[in-house]
């Protein structure tokens, strides 16, 4: 096994490889011969995906997006801001926890969550509308919108609109308001308004149409504040900018807790932004293997999935050419997970640029894997994490297991190599909010309990 | 103006995509959807365009209410593809296209609907589509099709021209007219781009805002119609809000078309074919009477 280390800080340097890495030093060495780099991919395009895909009505305000975007990356008054909110509100950075009672069912490799679980707002959502927010300001509008399949995200842009004084806007499904009435009532004891979705499949792609509309009417004034690396272009490069603290914290703290990088690094993906934040720390790292668990649902042969993918066909949908869940005639099918926030019939397009290379493998995870990985965590370590992180684990599971094997086969000279092979879990979420859930799935409720007629719709944050 | 010049908004120069460089822009793909408009001119009027869903109620219901558009006074009709995902419609276009979704439509049956009407009627007809319907069947294929049931064209609401490479290659390929949607928001740079990558005409989206019947047509509408021709388009064509004659009469004053839609299915809806019949008479009352 090579031991692949950061370069050495210049001569005359004081900093450590960690600070030289969190300073843009990076492993050049690593790189194979004349490949490019895959980080800071800047778009529209990610090989033939991403783009916009449009209406005219909106290409302005993308455009105005884009410009400030652009201009407040170059501006140390504009990092300073979210660098100073990352660490003081959000409470950044989020550890780096070793999982050892946990590694045990995952073939005995070392396996550390990346505990965005920690964040004010509990999860990674936090880290993408603070910047969102402050975006919007720049642009001097006052009111922003979102999306959300059953609350994370709509809470997460509720959370950043109070902080910075804007007016907040939700669009979420009806059938999910419903059954998260819960998440309704913190979204607006945050201030916002949550407008119930009748149109379409009332799921989260329906939000997001609502909110498309709302944004053409009202672009004059409002952000649009997308929850996740899809959409049109500036969304996608923008969204993961906000996110690659993730992948730059945990590169820095495996380094600085094990001295090496990792075997494998470990994410779910809905929308994929909390994986393409954390795989974004590695990409230019060839030794280290990277996987995105799509949400199986009841089994991809089942068709009730979200595994988008692994059995999508490249389509455009919301703004971007990216994989997507369609019938032969580009209708969009409604995706299925236990996990709302998997649930989208869509993904990122910088994901499905990195499947068509090989970068990251992207393979499916059925609810009841999920579920029992969930369970694990659980009585393993004291953690509850979100169902959608538990697909995460659940992976992280399959791949411990195959590096193990891999190892033993290898011969018993290589069996004690085994206990150091290293995988990273982007653990992206806290389970609180998939409490009911959960306790339905384990048949931990009374029959008759009002929480078990919650959980029977499918209670999730 | 040139009536016989009905071969193009633009020129290749500028055209986006490059896909077009090289492809003389000549009279053999005379556009369809400029003739029926420099028909409606050389009466002295704008033209009147209808837009129905397909397969709303029914795709028989189409295309008869698609003929009784043409014979009550519409010179070009515009025929939507039921979508899952229509981002620039109103609440009245989507319950009827997801109806028509969940009554089995599917896409391939919008040729029928195409042919059944250019058969019987000398109106243009369009396929107004959002983008993925026609990249899940092949640009080129869908295209191929659309010109054999004599479809005119198609207009794209969610697609861009920078986005357009296979569509302009196909629509030359194909003789197909492309419209292309500017918007009040619409840069000077954008909308010289947008008029370049035209054909047949421009769509101009009269308010930020999606399809709906309002109760006065946006002041904006004008502006972008002044701008579209000052960017060089020869035929702009104003839609959005547009639901009766008054509405009509106001446009057609300024515009080179006036695109009904959702007024129309609502028609078709309540009434049937017989109230799109009766809604596109009236309507076009505004595009050759004064106001009483």
């Amino acid at each position: 096994m090579v031991r692949l280390m950061v370069d050495a800080p210049a001569a005359g340097s004081d900093e450590s490889p960690v600070d030289a890495f969190l300073h843009g030093a990076r492993p050049k060495d690593d790189m194979p011969q004349g490949a490019p780099s895959l980080r800071h991919a800047p778009g529209p395009y990610f090989g033939s995906y991403g783009g916009r895909w449009m209406p005219e009505s909106l290409i302005a305000a993308l455009d105005e997006l884009e410009d400030t975007f652009e201009k407040a990356k170059a501006d140390p008054e504009f990092t300073a801001q979210i660098a100073e909110l990352n660490k003081n509100y959000s409470g950044r950075p989020s550890l780096l926890t070793e999982a050892k009672r946990f590694a045990e069912h995952a073939g005995g490799v070392r396996i550390f969550l990346k505990r965005e679980d920690l964040n004010h707002t509990g999860s990674h959502k936090i880290n993408n509308v603070l910047g969102q927010a402050l975006l919007a300001k720049r642009m001097g509008k006052t009111r922003v919108i979102a999306e959300t399949g059953a609350g994370q995200h709509g809470v997460a842009s509720a959370t950043a609109a109070a902080l910075l004084g804007l007016e907040c806007v939700v669009y979420m499904g009806a059938e999910d308001c419903r059954r998260q009435s819960l998440n309704v009532a913190r979204m607006e004891l945050l201030g916002a308004t949550v407008i119930p979705v009748t149109n379409g499949s009332q799921t989260l792609k329906d939000a997001i149409n609502e909110a498309l509309r709302d944004w053409v009417a009202n672009v004059d004034n409002t952000h649009y504040l997308l929850g996740t690396a899809a959409g049109a272009h500036p969304f996608p490069a923008m969204v993961r900018y906000f996110h690659e603290v993730i992948g730059e914290e945990a590169r820095a703290q495996i380094l600085a807790q094990t001295g090496r990088l990792p075997d494998a690094v470990c994410a779910c993906i809905g929308g994929g932004s909390n994986a393409i934040g954390i795989f974004h720390g590695f990409l230019d790292d060839p030794s280290v293997k990277i996987y995105g668990f799509e949400a199986g649902g009841e089994g991809v042969e089942t068709g009730r999935h979200a595994a988008t993918i692994t059995l999508g066909k490249p389509g455009v949908l919301h703004g971007a050419r990216s994989y997507l869940m369609q019938d032969d005639d580009g209708q969009t099918i409604e995706s299925h997970s236990i996990s709302a926030g998997l649930d989208y019939p869509g993904v990122g397009p910088e994901h499905s640029y990195l499947a068509d290379i090989g970068r990251v493998s992207y393979e499916p995870i059925t609810d009841s894997e999920a579920m029992d990985a969930f369970r694990l965590l659980c009585r393993t370590e004291g953690i509850i994490p979100a169902i959608e992180s538990a697909h995460a684990l659940a992976g992280a599971i399959k791949v411990g297991q195959r590096l193990a094997a891999a190892g033993n086969d290898a011969g018993g000279a290589a069996a004690g190599a085994v206990s150091e092979k290293i995988v990273i879990v982007n653990l992206s979420g806290r389970g609180d909010k998939d409490v009911a859930t959960a306790a339905e799935w384990f048949n931990l409720l009374d029959q008759d309990s009002p929480e078990a007629e919650i959980a029977l719709e499918g209670e999730q944050l | 103006m040139s009536t016989e010049d009905t071969s193009a908004e633009g020129r290749v120069e500028g055209a986006p995509g490059g896909s077009v460089e090289g492809t003389p822009r000549t009279a053999q793909h005379a556009s369809k959807s400029a003739a029926a408009i420099d028909r409606a001119k050389a009466q002295g009027r704008a033209a009147l365009i209808g837009y129905l869903p397909a397969g709303y109620p029914s795709v028989e219901d189409t295309i008869a209410a698609g003929i009784a558009l043409a014979e009550n006074g519409a010179d070009l009709i515009e025929i939507g593809i039921p979508y899952s995902d229509p981002v620039m419609d109103g609440q009245v276009i989507q319950a009827a296209t997801t109806e028509a979704l969940a009554n089995g439509f599917h896409v391939a049956q919008v040729f029928d609907v195409v042919r059944g009407i250019t058969s019987r009627t000398e109106a243009a007809v369009l396929v107004m589509t959002y983008w993925n319907p026609v990249l899940r069947m092949g640009v080129d294929e869908f295209s191929r099709r659309l010109a054999d049931a004599g479809g005119a064209g198609l207009i794209t609401p969610d697609l861009i021209p920078d986005e357009a490479a296979e569509w302009m290659a196909a629509s030359d390929k194909y003789g197909l007219d492309r419209v292309f949607l500017v918007a009040p928001s619409s840069t000077p740079e954008r909308m010289k781009r947008t008029v370049d990558a035209s054909r047949g005409f421009v769509y101009a989206v009269s308010i930020m805002g999606v399809t709906g019947a309002r109760a006065s047509v946006s002041s904006a509408a004008k502006d972008v119609v002044a701008a579209a021709h000052a960017a060089g388009a020869e035929r702009v064509c104003v839609g959005l809000g547009v639901s009766n004659a008054g509405h009509v009469r106001e446009i057609a004053a300024y515009a080179d078309g006036v695109i009904v839609g959702t007024a129309l299915v609502a028609a078709i809806g309540e009434g049937g074919v017989d109230a799109v019949a009766s809604l596109t008479k009236e309507l076009s009352t505004g595009l050759t009477q004064e106001e009483a």
